[in-house]
């Protein structure tokens, strides 16, 4: 509805916004994360998370944690969590785990859907993904984007994680 | 042998506090500063050496070591051991928060004359060169324990307070900031920047005070470990700012060993003319 007030500004942009608003309606947009198969004699699952950070500033929320939620022995899965060193220091070190709809259970390689939250308030992110593996290494891969999403965005890592797309 | 031992140990702590600028640095190097939960433990290497991280000289004592947990209360050192070259102790982290772990010190030393013979005040009894007392062969030197000690009849007395502080920070969970609640006395840290959350692309930011106010112009040295495998030190001799701020841009990831110290003639103890102050922390600065 505000958009026709810009349209005499942007006429070019006036189409992309109509198309992108009819395409989806209300937000539902999603994240693609690739986990790639690595050939290596020990592999263990990878911990990977996945969180908004408002461009503009202020808490970082966090889309999916998968880590070892229910690992046997002495020792709980949620120790190395610290190892996704930047989104601990974002943010994971005050979350509660395991959290409902959030946290799961690693994943094998492979692509995985995951939905945005519904509720976030309009305005400019940046969607980063974290990954790091036991004997393995550690990634993190950022992408852009803005809620609501009308136009999606990507970005690879180079070993510990595949594409990253929203759309 | 082993009383020499602990002869040039002592004086090497003794000289290690009174002139921090001293090549011979103490330090204390926790295995993490950062964990997830409260089960786990951080187990910390201390010693005295030139170059840091490398221990090749002498191990601090655990017995020095005081564990300050994020709710005020002393926490407690497990398995302590001392080596050769360094010391090494457990501390299980179970409360979340920050935690302070280290070495607190806070001295009078110095000389006096009685009957035109000369006494020391803390010297633990070192030799005090040629041809006085405590020199080989000569009598044994004369010292006191304590400011109280002292005769009413001595002259010459000179005397200056040390005060000094050797600390890690171990974060479990979030951070908390009650183990830096300033006591108003001697120089301390006012972190702006938490030491446990320090990474390499960020600057790290430090009020320094002393006696609760900030230390403008204080020096400070700042040196990241594994000298071994560079050509040079790289340390950083930086200053703090009129608000006793200081601005640290950290060069690589890793361990830093940063050294403030200051002298000044406002010695808490009445009869002592000068201060000196120290305050050392290691801290660990992240790849971004």
């Amino acid at each position: 509805m505000t958009t026709s007030k810009v349209l005499p500004a942007l006429p070019l942009l006036a189409p992309l916004v109509a198309a992108g608003t009819i395409a989806s309606p209300a937000a539902a947009a999603t994240v693609s994360v690739t986990i790639p198969r690595i050939n290596v004699a020990e592999y263990h699952r990878p911990y990977v998370v996945g969180w908004l950070e408002p461009i503009a500033g202020g808490t970082a929320r966090t889309v999916f944690v998968w880590y070892d939620v229910k690992k046997a022995g002495r020792e709980p899965g949620t120790k190395w969590l610290a190892d996704l060193r930047t989104w601990w220091r974002k943010g994971g070190r005050s979350m509660q785990l395991p959290a409902d709809g959030v946290s799961g259970a690693t994943r094998a390689p492979g692509t995985y859907q995951v939905a945005l939250p519904s509720n976030l308030p309009a305005g400019q992110y940046v969607f980063k993904v974290e990954a790091a593996r036991e004997t393995g290494g550690r990634e993190l891969v950022s992408v852009p984007v803005t809620v609501p999403v009308k136009k999606g965005g990507s970005a690879s890592g180079s070993a510990e994680l595949g594409a990253v797309t929203i759309r | 042998m082993r009383y020499s031992h602990i002869l040039i140990a002592s004086a090497s702590l003794a000289a290690a506090l009174a002139s921090p600028a001293s090549a011979h640095r103490q330090w204390l190097l926790p295995s993490t500063t950062t964990l997830a939960g409260t089960s786990e433990y951080v187990t910390v290497d201390a010693a005295v050496s030139n170059d840091l991280f490398y221990p090749d000289h002498f191990p601090m004592s655990p017995e020095q070591v005081t564990v300050w947990m994020p709710d005020g209360a002393t926490g407690k050192l497990e398995n302590p051991a001392t080596g050769r070259y360094r010391s090494t102790f457990d501390v299980k982290i179970d409360k979340p928060g920050t935690w302070k772990i280290g070495t607190q010190r806070s001295a009078v030393m110095g000389s006096f004359k009685v009957d035109g013979q000369e006494w020391r005040l803390g010297g633990r009894g070192r030799p005090m060169g040629a041809g006085g007392p405590g020199a080989p062969g000569g009598a044994p030197p004369r010292a006191v324990a304590s400011v109280a000690e002292i005769p009413a009849n001595a002259t010459d007395v000179k005397l200056t307070e040390v005060q000094s502080g050797n600390y890690i920070y171990v974060t479990a969970d979030a951070p908390t900031k009650t183990v830096f609640t300033a006591t108003g006395k001697g120089l301390e840290l006012d972190p702006i920047t938490h030491p446990d959350e320090l990474v390499s692309n960020e600057e790290g930011q430090f009020r320094f005070l002393i006696d609760g106010k900030p230390a403008a112009g204080l020096k400070v040295t700042v040196v990241p470990g594994s000298k071994k495998f560079r050509e040079t030190e790289e340390a950083q001799e930086l200053t703090t700012g009129a608000d006793g701020v200081l601005h640290v841009k950290w060069p690589v990831a890793g361990m830093y060993w940063i050294n403030a110290s200051a002298t000044d003639n406002k010695p808490s103890e009445k009869r002592a003319t000068e201060r000196r102050m120290s305050y050392t922390a290691t801290v660990e600065v992240m790849a971004p």
